[in-house]
């Protein structure tokens, strides 16, 4: 049922430097406060279309926010 | 907990406790007299009913105080729920099949309409609190 995901993220990092809030965020990518928890907590992968959406929101690109490990 | 948690918690909470009512019910009637002669359907009927429209009410009123304790909080769902949700279905549905499944052999065999109507709404039930459990869980360890 829960399978673990090798993306990792530094998004709370990359939120806090823009200046936003949780409830900042959540609400310019349109998801709620929950979900943006849950994204930074790792609990959670976003589509591709909601990671694109928070790094456009930051100001920064995908890899920046979103990383996958080197095998 | 957000808005679609909390429906997911009234639902489980409303199939638990409408369980119990139905049990309640019917249980004094098993062992005294032949299944035939139990009077389930109306127990039942209303038992379901009773849950969706308990479930409902449930939802709004928590909602209610949620939204006293928390003006900002927002009443909707999003894309993470709506994965969760299908998750959870996705978990559910094989106990309406295995439901569905166990009142067609019941019927094939000539048993008791008592047992089919049983089945049926064991198949339900389970669907229901498994289903629900499984949103819980990845609400609140992850859906990753």
């Amino acid at each position: 049922m829960v399978r673990p995901t090798r993306v990792t993220n530094v998004l709370r990092a990359q939120r806090e430097a823009a200046g936003l809030t949780q409830a900042d965020l959540a609400s310019r990518i349109g998801v709620t406060r929950q979900t943006l928890i849950a994204i930074e907590q790792g609990r959670y992968s976003p589509t591709l279309e909601l990671a694109f959406q928070i790094a456009r929101v930051l100001g920064v690109r995908l890899d920046d926010v979103f990383h996958y490990p080197e095998d | 907990m957000g808005y679609a948690e909390r429906n997911v918690w009234s639902g489980l909470v409303t199939s638990v406790v409408v369980l119990g009512v139905y049990l309640a019910l019917i249980a004094p009637q098993f062992g005294d007299r032949p299944v035939g002669e139990i009077a389930w359907q109306w127990p039942m009927a209303l038992c379901i009913l009773g849950g969706i429209v308990a479930t409902i009410v449930l939802s709004i009123l928590w909602g209610i105080v949620a939204g006293m304790r928390d003006p900002n909080e927002k009443h909707r769902s999003d894309i993470r729920d709506r994965d969760i949700e299908r998750m959870g279905d996705r978990v559910g549905r094989a106990f309406t099949v295995i439901g569905g499944l166990a009142a067609l052999v019941l019927a094939m065999t000539d048993a008791e309409p008592f047992w089919i109507g049983h089945a049926i709404f064991l198949g339900f039930f389970l669907s229901a609190l498994l289903g629900g459990v499984a949103q819980v869980i990845a609400y609140r360890r992850g859906l990753v």
